[in-house]
């Protein structure tokens, strides 16, 4: 966990006040919506097609049970019951209302989450590995490198006026969780031949209407000269930086139009003729920070204890363990991934009861602690393994233990049409229909791991590019038509899908999808091969003409 | 969101209304033939002509504080004067998500 220092409290809490202020001026008509806009968008209120939706930052994806319980009192109180997890680490309510919105911002500010950086042309909240601290092998926690660009980020006013809003990601794993190569900065924190350790910097990431995987500019920058090296990117962009057309102001076309060789060049130069701009972090700025993120007494525990064994004869739990349950880096505990993908439901959204109640678990089975991941789950990060199989049952009876995490069903989606005022397709109901499809978890399983991401328009908030299966809402004629991709992915080898055909009615999506995961299940060469290395082996065609061929 | 600026232009082919937000809460609103809003389509002034639209429109955005990003948006009579959202994201402002809203537990 970490815990915020008081300038932090402050600054939260004079958000709140400054908020309640204005929202109080615009009821009265004092403030126009259009003077009021760029304040709601500042703490994370947009207007959606029913309602404001308010965007609440959960940093790095760290949330504590008391923070969860929090939530889920603002979901029951000013909002519907539930929520919505997005791939960036944040939740988002639905159906607020704007005379209440500074009640529900102050009752988060007392257990320290607030919605800065959920919105506008700014550094947006710096996302990272949900299994940050846990996992085996990792370099180190990089969420005290987060915290680190977080706290020199913040409210800095250069920082908060860019062309564009600016996402940056840090992952310091092998398997990348965080999908970097997606960011206008990625980060990979790894050590070089002398064992120090510093980031390899990716720029120029990004999805939307453009969409390209993020380039290395530099293998190594050491740890403590990344704040000036991200500085000297951001002077580059900034003197770049095309404010003049919407489409075209993200890093991505910048670095794109200049080629990676130039951009690299361009960042090179601008940092060695910064100097030393007092950006260097010393020894103790990051031990500060690290001694601000606390980690459990984890006991010294067997690596298969006896419940473990008992358990293995249950064959409901044990695939749920061999889908849910990872390995920790400390023996005889286990990461456990909440699938908040149930079948039929909407991906990623939780009810207050459910937040409730994990909360609770996570006081009983994970030292108080709860993650959330881009891919729209919750994970509990320290299970001792002994409690796995009462862990199973509770989140079973809650219908937080559905099977199928990275597989079929475990859709990421966004908002589409339901809510979403720029939307022009639906992808929740999509979402819905292909989970009831794929239903039969040993069908799933036989398929393997399979990522299906929705958007319901060219924004691509539901990262349909990077699907092994995108699908990508489109209007024609006032109806509903989904562009459908593959081969995609997120990961370390990320890639943009290929287009299969000519975009499908609303009616047919789920048809087709059928057909695409049947077409692979017929041409891969064996039973692990996954999805997108068949897609990868054999290219789109073969897997196009199946599908096609009878349309 | 199209903004009642770039509407200027748009000539209405069929019978419309002018919809927006209510500002305390955001709540789907239709403007009404006594210059106010209402959370029901079926109180709202309808107009034929793009005149009646644009004056409409021009009406309905002077009262920013009681509603934000109005516009002009289709809508179908029915046999009857029964009043129908004219496209699917009316219809889904009008009657909210098609989908099961709870999570089942
Ligand atoms: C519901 C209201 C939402 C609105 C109005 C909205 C709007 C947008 C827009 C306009 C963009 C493109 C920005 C650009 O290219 O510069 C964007 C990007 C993005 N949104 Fe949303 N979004 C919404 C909800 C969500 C949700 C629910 C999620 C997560 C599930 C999400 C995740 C993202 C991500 C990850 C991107 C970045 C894509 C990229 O790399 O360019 N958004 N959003
Ligand atoms: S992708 Fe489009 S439809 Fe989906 S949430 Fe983003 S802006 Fe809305």
């Amino acid at each position: 966990m970490y815990a915020y220092d008081e300038l932090d409290r402050t600054l939260i809490n004079e958000r709140v006040s400054e908020f309640r202020d204005q929202v109080k001026r615009r009821l009265s008509g004092e403030l126009t919506e259009d003077e009021f806009k760029i304040l709601r968008l500042q703490n994370g209120v947009y207007l959606q097609l029913h309602a404001y939706m308010f965007r609440v930052a959960i940093p790095y994806g760290t949330l504590s049970s008391k923070q969860l319980r929090r939530l889920a009192h603002v979901a029951r109180r000013y909002d519907r019951g539930y929520g919505h997890f997005t791939t960036r680490q944040n939740i988002q309510f639905n159906w607020i209302k704007l005379a209440e919105l500074p009640d529900a911002l102050s009752d988060l500010a007392e257990v320290g989450i607030h919605a800065m950086q959920t919105s506008g042309n700014n550094m947006r909240n710096v996302t990272s590995d949900q299994w940050a601290g846990v996992a085996p092998g990792e370099i180190e926690d990089p969420r005290i490198w987060s915290e680190l660009i977080r706290q020199h980020t913040t409210l800095h006013p250069e920082f908060s006026f860019l062309p564009r809003k600016f996402k940056i990601a840090i992952t310091a794993a092998e398997h990348d969780r965080a999908a970097i190569k997606i960011h206008d900065i990625g980060l990979r924190l790894h050590k070089n031949a002398d064992g120090e350790t510093g980031f390899e910097v990716l720029v120029g990431g990004g999805l939307g209407r453009t969409p390209f995987i993020a380039k290395t500019i530099k293998p190594f920058v050491p740890g403590r000269d990344i704040l000036s090296y991200i500085e000297a990117i951001l002077r580059v962009y900034n003197q770049y930086g095309r404010r003049d057309n919407i489409y075209k102001a993200r890093i991505k076309i910048l670095v794109h139009e200049l080629g990676i060789e130039k951009f690299a060049k361009e960042v090179e130069e601008e940092w060695k003729a910064m100097g030393d701009v007092g950006l260097t972090l010393d020894h103790t700025a990051i031990e500060e920070v690290r001694s601000r993120f606390s980690y459990p007494a984890y006991e010294k525990l067997p690596h298969m204890p006896d419940e473990l064994k008992q358990a293995a004869h249950d064959k409901l739990f044990e695939r749920w363990r061999k889908n849910s349950v990872s390995a920790h880096k400390v023996q005889g505990y286990s990461i456990v991934t909440l699938s908040l993908k149930p079948v039929g439901g909407p991906p990623g959204d939780a009810t207050a009861e459910q937040m409730d109640a994990v909360a609770d678990l996570a006081d009983k089975y994970s030292f108080g602690e709860i993650r959330v991941g881009h891919e729209q789950n919750l994970a509990l990060p320290h299970v001792a393994k002994r409690d796995l199989p009462l862990l199973f049952k509770a989140l079973d009876r809650l219908g937080l233990a559905t099977p199928n995490v990275n597989l079929v069903t475990d859709i990421i989606a966004c908002p589409g049409l339901d809510y979403c005022s720029l939307a022009n397709a639906r992808s929740i109901p999509i979402a819905q229909e292909l989970t009831r499809r794929f239903a039969n978890h040993d069908t799933a399983d036989l398929i393997g791991r399979l990522h299906i991401n929705i958007s319901g328009c060219i924004n691509a908030c539901g990262h349909h590019h990077v699907g092994h299966i995108g699908i990508l809402g489109v209007e024609k004629n006032g109806e509903e038509f989904y562009q459908i991709t593959i081969g995609g992915r997120a990961d370390e080898n990320a890639q943009l899908g290929t287009l299969i055909g000519p975009a499908v009615p609303y009616a047919e999506v789920a048809d087709v999808i059928e057909d695409i995961v049947e077409a692979y299940l017929a041409l891969r060469d064996r039973p692990e091969e996954l999805f997108v290395d068949t897609v990868k082996r054999l290219g789109v065609e073969p897997i196009r003409e199946r599908v096609y061929a009878t349309r | 969101m199209t903004s009642p600026l770039e509407q200027k232009k748009i000539r209405i082919t069929g019978p419309s209304v002018v919809t927006a937000n209510r500002t305390w809460d955001g709540a789907v609103v239709y403007r009404t033939a006594k210059q106010g809003w209402s959370t029901e389509l079926a109180d709202s002034t309808i107009v034929t002509t793009s005149d009646e639209a644009r004056a409409l429109l021009a009406e309905a955005a002077a009262d920013d504080v009681g509603a934000v990003g109005p516009y002009i948006a289709p809508v179908e009579l029915k046999d009857g004067g029964k009043v129908k959202p004219g496209n699917l994201r009316e219809h889904i402002r009008a009657k909210g998500v098609t989908i099961d809203l709870q999570v089942p537990a």
